[in-house]
């Protein structure tokens, strides 16, 4: 459905997007993860015809988004990175407005718009302006504008960024949903967890270039020879960290907390001589569990960043850092 | 008819979001329609008749140059600019959409100074179909160049300072208040440059009969700043908005 090839922009001397090269199949979600300003935007600005590209090609559903920018954008609904519709506009204007740009007929218009907004719970308050919805709510009518020409590809630009968690989860079913229906998802994100629960297949973007791509499993397998374990102890573990370190060789100990830490291995950590070592320096363990490597360990073996600039969600809906 | 549907719905919109707004009521409305009641109370009968080719062209001026300095630099600051540039709608149909909102709020204040006219001069003596057109040819060169400022400018204030950079000296050396040939020599050709000394000169001549130059040769001229404009509007657009 989408195929992008050897792909650049440059601004000047400084080169955004590096010869990238991917393809999205035909109804899947493709989630393009990488750290702010790694050319997340740059790129999907490239592809719905917002940028011209410096090199390389972008066709998508048989079409040359270069040479036939407007044919293409017509089968592409976009969803910005920020909400931008018509603050001083109600919901319904701006619905309707937006499927008229599409050329699509008065009646047809104002029935897919009263459709949406029911679909989107967002019922009661469509003859709000634009300006008076919360950030939730401005997101999913932002998604909803996107959607209202039936388009056969989907460009979301950080779908729940600066939104609550209850409205990010109902951004993410709407995702699912679209996907149902056959249509085609490419979303940038810098929430790895995220795109671990909604994207098909993922690439990780870094300094304007593709470090790895392939589905969740194939880039978990990347890792899944890690060990990590972390646990929780009833006193402070800082000053044994050394220790630590000493004993199991091979192994990377992190502090958590003053009570947890978490040891990471390629090969197997044992429970007992920890526990035993613990308990020699009058440690108890409270807690001992194996962490399942995360795709964000992935995105850290690829490109060797000791702390990562991609975020884990905590809870607010996929907060820039 | 895709792209009619979206071109009509841009410049409904436009029209029913952006008239109202608070710089196009200072510098598109209160500021003509003030300086059109000053001259209609100070000016002597006679005066007031050579007066009002230039308090249309103004008002005019002021109304497409300040509408498209909003509606722009708004929807750019905004970002719902963008939804404009990803329609599958040509740059040329939507740039079109856009300056058609803008000149009819032009044409729209102009009424105040023709409403003028029917007082100070009669009906009868008024070449209406020279007047309209001149009216016309004048709010679409000045929305092109509303276009042009509002394209290089990023905030209402800094497109409407901007503009006034080139209203102000525009009003001066179009021959509306100072006779051209009453300008310095060295400035003459300056005015020749400017496509409002066209318009006014047509208006001028719908009005007083007072024109300079044949009304065939000023509807040209403003016709190729018209076409000429548009293609520099569309280039710059294509230059700087789409990266």
């Amino acid at each position: 459905m989408i195929v992008a090839s050897k792909l650049k922009k440059k601004y000047g001397d400084f080169t955004a997007v590096d010869g990238i090269s991917f393809t999205v199949k035909q109804g899947e979600i493709f989630g393009f993860l990488g750290p702010n300003g790694a050319g997340k935007t740059s790129t999907i600005n490239m592809m719905i015809g917002l940028s011209r590209p410096t090199e390389g090609e972008i066709i998508i559903d048989g079409i040359d988004v270069r040479r036939q920018t407007k044919k293409a954008q017509a089968i592409m609904g976009i969803v910005p990175d920020v909400s931008n519709l018509y603050n001083e506009m109600t919901g319904f204007e701006n619905l309707c407005f937006c499927a008229s740009l599409y050329g699509l007929p008065k009646k047809e218009r104002e029935h897919k718009a009263r459709q949406l907004l029911e679909r989107f719970q967002l019922t009661g308050i469509e003859e709000r302006p634009f300006k008076a919805y919360s950030k939730g709510m401005r997101r999913k009518l932002t998604i909803a504008a996107a959607i209202i020409h039936s388009p056969r590809v989907l460009f979301l630009d950080e779908p729940t960024a600066g939104i609550d968690i209850v409205s990010a989860r109902q951004v993410r079913e709407l995702v699912l949903g679209l996907k149902e229906l056959g249509t085609t998802i490419f979303v940038t994100t810098h929430n790895i967890e995220e795109a671990e629960r909604i994207c098909d297949r993922l690439a990780f973007i870094a300094n304007g270039k593709i470090v790895a791509d392939g589905s969740v499993k194939e880039l978990m397998d990347q890792v899944s020879h890690r060990q990590a374990m972390q646990v929780v102890t009833d006193a402070n573990v800082g000053g044994l960290i050394g220790g630590l370190q000493a004993r199991f060789e091979g192994s990377i100990i992190e502090q958590i907390d003053d009570r947890s830490m978490l040891l990471k291995s390629r090969n197997q950590i044992p429970l007992l001589p920890l526990v035993e070592y613990l308990s020699r320096h009058g440690i108890s363990v409270y807690e001992a569990k194996y962490v399942r490597p995360s795709l964000e360990d992935v995105f850290i073996s690829l490109t060797g960043s000791e702390k990562p600039l991609i975020s884990r969600n905590k809870g607010k809906g996929g907060q820039k850092p | 008819m895709r792209s009619l549907i979206a071109s009509w719905n841009i410049l409904k919109k436009d029209v029913k979001t952006y008239y109202l707004k608070p710089p196009n009521i200072s510098w598109g409305i209160i500021f003509p329609l003030s300086w059109t009641l000053m001259q209609a109370l100070h000016s002597a009968k006679g005066n007031m008749s050579g007066l009002l080719p230039g308090l249309i062209a103004m008002s005019v001026l002021f109304g497409t140059t300040s509408m498209l300095a909003v509606t722009i630099t708004f929807e750019r600051s905004g970002r719902s600019f963008d939804r404009l540039l990803l329609a599958p709608i040509s740059l040329g149909m939507m740039v079109g959409a856009k300056i058609a909102g803008a000149v009819i709020f032009g044409i729209f204040n102009a009424v105040v100074p023709v409403i003028l006219v029917f007082h100070y001069i009669g009906l009868e003596r008024v070449k209406w179909a020279m007047l309209f057109l001149g009216v016309l040819l004048v709010a679409i060169t000045s929305a092109l160049i509303g276009l042009l400022i509002a394209v290089s400018a990023q905030q209402v204030f800094e497109a409407q300072t901007l503009s006034n950079f080139f209203r102000f000296p525009m009003l001066f050396l179009c021959g509306l208040f100072l006779p051209l040939n009453s300008l310095p020599l060295f400035l003459r050709p300056v005015s020749y440059l400017l496509p409002l000394t066209y318009g006014t000169d047509i208006i001028k001549g719908a009005i007083t009969r007072n024109n300079l130059m044949a009304p065939a040769l000023s509807y040209g001229v403003l016709l190729a700043f018209a076409t000429g404009l548009f293609f520099l509007c569309h280039y710059n657009i294509k230059r700087k908005w789409i990266l």
